[in-house]
């Protein structure tokens, strides 16, 4: 066999042009990039990261938080620690206790709340299984510890935020929640007043009685 | 002629003429002083020339693997390197940290004395490459007579090495470049030495000061002398140029290396000091061939016009290297890499023939030139067509496109 006869000819070139033109003309758009990367800032999309960052999308959801209104973690605290997340975690990285005062009365809030990240999938199960608007997924990214075994489980200091910071992370969501809490807490409030209202007048009523038994002695 | 003169008289008096060969005098100095026997001061005046040489070009190599990563990436609107220091001019020293840090792995397959010997024998061509170019008036390290035929002699065993590391290492890849490697430099370093053929019959002489020399003056009083402003010396130079892309295996011939194809070519089983010497001797090469190409058809040293004469010649010298080199890096910042059998096609079909040609042409130059040495209508009507037809033609050749022959393997088609 011809060795010609393996080499499959293409068809020559439409027209003739002058060779070199092309690469010539590659050339000169290397160059435009070269200098226009100095004053076109839109030609630079890179984000230098760790002097600026690219803003998270709402619908980022990473590791669980939880979240307080007002200004102290402590007292503000949304978790009663009712326990439904702790169960219904697939990993089981969730871990609650229950504080009670002296006389082992129930005080509605956690005495631990720790969140093994190391163990966590992000699944989200316990942002929405919570009934108390408490715990929600956060936007956090920079998580790398020195320490993976305690620096990686976080405790309940680690893990409140506030509903500001909700409402920075999440807008429309963080929105809905305020508004509804704000409904629930007035209607809790005027609930309350009532009551507190009806104590008051029987206090009142009620009021002579003790110093006139007390007056005897 | 009156430069000329100077050059072969005794020094010029001017101090930076003179200041890259101050380290030797001083050394030199400095030991007659303490009454040393010649011998030693002939030898430590060169050992230091020698070293004056190698810390500068050394410098450059590091200077300019940062430029390279900087303009590469300004090409691709990047920023490149910017975290090591003020816009990351401490580059060169933590990748230098790095190399020198990384463990020294030796394939279990590998001849060792081999793995060892090459990287160290693909640096020392390239410096002794280096040591024969005239930097400046007053500033050639080792003016040898034979200059250009040392240099093409010391540069061709920058082919042995590459092979050495390609068959030391043991392994598929590295011989698998180290083969490509092979064909390529043979293949390019035909035309690159056929096309400096020429320039030593213009000039009458191997020697690279008396190349420079020959191309001093100016036509017309603002034309450089030089060889790439010749006929043949236009055709000689981008022959030259392209070939000598294709020696220090620079993209888009980086057919040896490869990296998306066959790792690192011949570099595939070296790690840290050793990779490192590779990249080295890589670098020196490049500077030494495009330093060969400034002497030869870019007037060396010289001015690129009258007047500029009171500026220090080895700063024209850098500045024609600088421009050179960034030419390299603007090619690298361009083209894509060439298939094997167009790489071969057009070393043999293009590059050959056009190399070959510029030697009539040198030599119908030299004939056709007036009593005073200048060239008259004639020179340029009988060299012109005899360059510029047989480009047409074999532009026309090339064009036609051919795609690799499609092979059928019998025992995988059925």
């Amino acid at each position: 066999m011809e060795p010609s006869a393996d080499i499959k000819r293409l068809p020559a070139p439409a027209r003739w042009s002058i060779p070199g033109i092309g690469l010539l003309k590659g050339m000169v758009v290397t160059a435009q990039n070269m200098i226009q990367s100095y004053y076109r800032k839109e030609r630079m999309t890179t984000v230098q990261y760790p002097e600026e960052r690219a803003p998270i999308s709402p619908n980022f959801r990473n590791f669980p938080f939880l979240c307080y209104d007002g200004e102290d973690p402590k007292a503000g605290l949304r978790c009663t620690a009712c326990t439904i997340c702790e169960t219904e975690c697939p990993p089981q990285c969730i871990y609650i206790v229950l504080e009670r005062d002296a006389n082992g009365k129930s005080l509605k809030r956690p005495k631990v709340f720790d969140i093994d990240v190391s163990v966590c999938m992000n699944c989200g199960i316990c942002a929405e299984v919570c009934p108390f608007d408490s715990i929600y997924m956060d936007g956090e990214y920079e998580l790398s510890k020195q320490d993976r075994f305690n620096g990686l489980l976080f405790h309940l200091d680690r893990l409140a935020k506030s509903a500001d910071y909700h409402m920075k992370l999440r807008p429309k969501e963080a929105g809905e929640v305020a508004a509804r809490r704000k409904v629930e807490v007035d209607k809790k409030r005027a609930v309350q007043a009532a009551k507190d209202a009806k104590a008051q007048t029987d206090k009142d009523m009620a009021k002579p009685e003790p110093t006139t038994k007390g007056e005897p002695a | 002629m009156s430069l000329l003169d100077m050059s072969s008289g005794g020094p010029s008096l001017w101090a930076p003429e003179w200041l890259p060969r101050l380290p030797q005098r001083l050394v030199e100095m400095l030991l007659q002083y303490f009454g040393a026997p010649e011998w030693l001061v002939t030898t430590a005046g060169w050992i230091t020339a020698a070293a004056t040489v190698v810390g500068v070009f050394l410098g450059g190599f590091a200077l300019l693997s940062l430029v390279e990563r900087k303009t590469l990436a300004r090409v691709q609107n990047r920023l490149g390197p910017n975290r090591a220091g003020w816009f990351g001019i401490l580059q060169p020293v933590a990748d230098g940290i790095k190399m020198l840090t990384k463990e020294d792995i030796v394939p279990a397959k590998a001849e060792w004395l081999l793995h060892l010997a090459a990287p160290i024998l693909i640096v020392m061509p390239s410096i002794l490459a280096l040591g024969v170019i005239p930097y400046g008036r007053e500033w050639t390290p080792v003016p040898l007579e034979l200059g250009l035929l040392f240099f093409f002699s010391v540069g061709a065993f920058t082919e042995l090495a590459v092979f050495m590391a390609g068959w030391a290492s043991g392994s598929k890849f590295p011989m698998l470049g180290a083969m490509r490697a092979i064909s390529q430099m043979v293949s390019y370093e035909l035309p690159l030495i056929i096309t400096t053929v020429g320039v030593v019959m213009i000039t009458g002489s191997l020697a690279l000061s008396d190349i420079v020399e020959h191309q001093v003056g100016f036509h017309l009083g603002f034309i450089p002398k030089w060889n790439i402003f010749t006929p043949w010396g236009f055709s000689a130079g981008i022959v030259f140029y392209i070939a000598s892309i294709a020696e220090a295996n620079r993209c888009p011939f980086d057919l040896p290396e490869g990296e998306s194809e066959i790792v690192a070519g011949h570099m595939t089983e070296y790690s840290g000091f050793k990779y490192a010497l590779f990249f080295m001797g890589e670098y020196l090469g490049l500077f030494a061939i495009s330093g060969l190409g400034i002497t030869l058809f870019l007037g060396g040293w010289q001015a690129p016009l009258p007047g500029l004469g009171f500026v220090p010649s080895w700063i024209w010298f850098f500045a024609k290297l600088v421009v050179v080199i960034m030419s390299y890096l603007w090619i690298r910042a361009t083209f894509p890499r060439v298939r094997i059998d167009q790489l071969m096609r057009f070393a043999w079909l293009c590059m050959l023939p056009m190399a070959l040609l510029t030697i009539p042409a040198a030599g119908i130059w030299v004939f056709t030139a007036n009593p005073d040495g200048s060239h008259g209508i004639l020179g340029w009507l009988t060299t012109v067509p005899l360059l510029l037809i047989p480009w047409i033609i074999i532009t026309i050749i090339f064009n036609r496109r051919i795609s690799p022959a499609t092979r059928s393997y019998t025992f995988a088609d059925s």
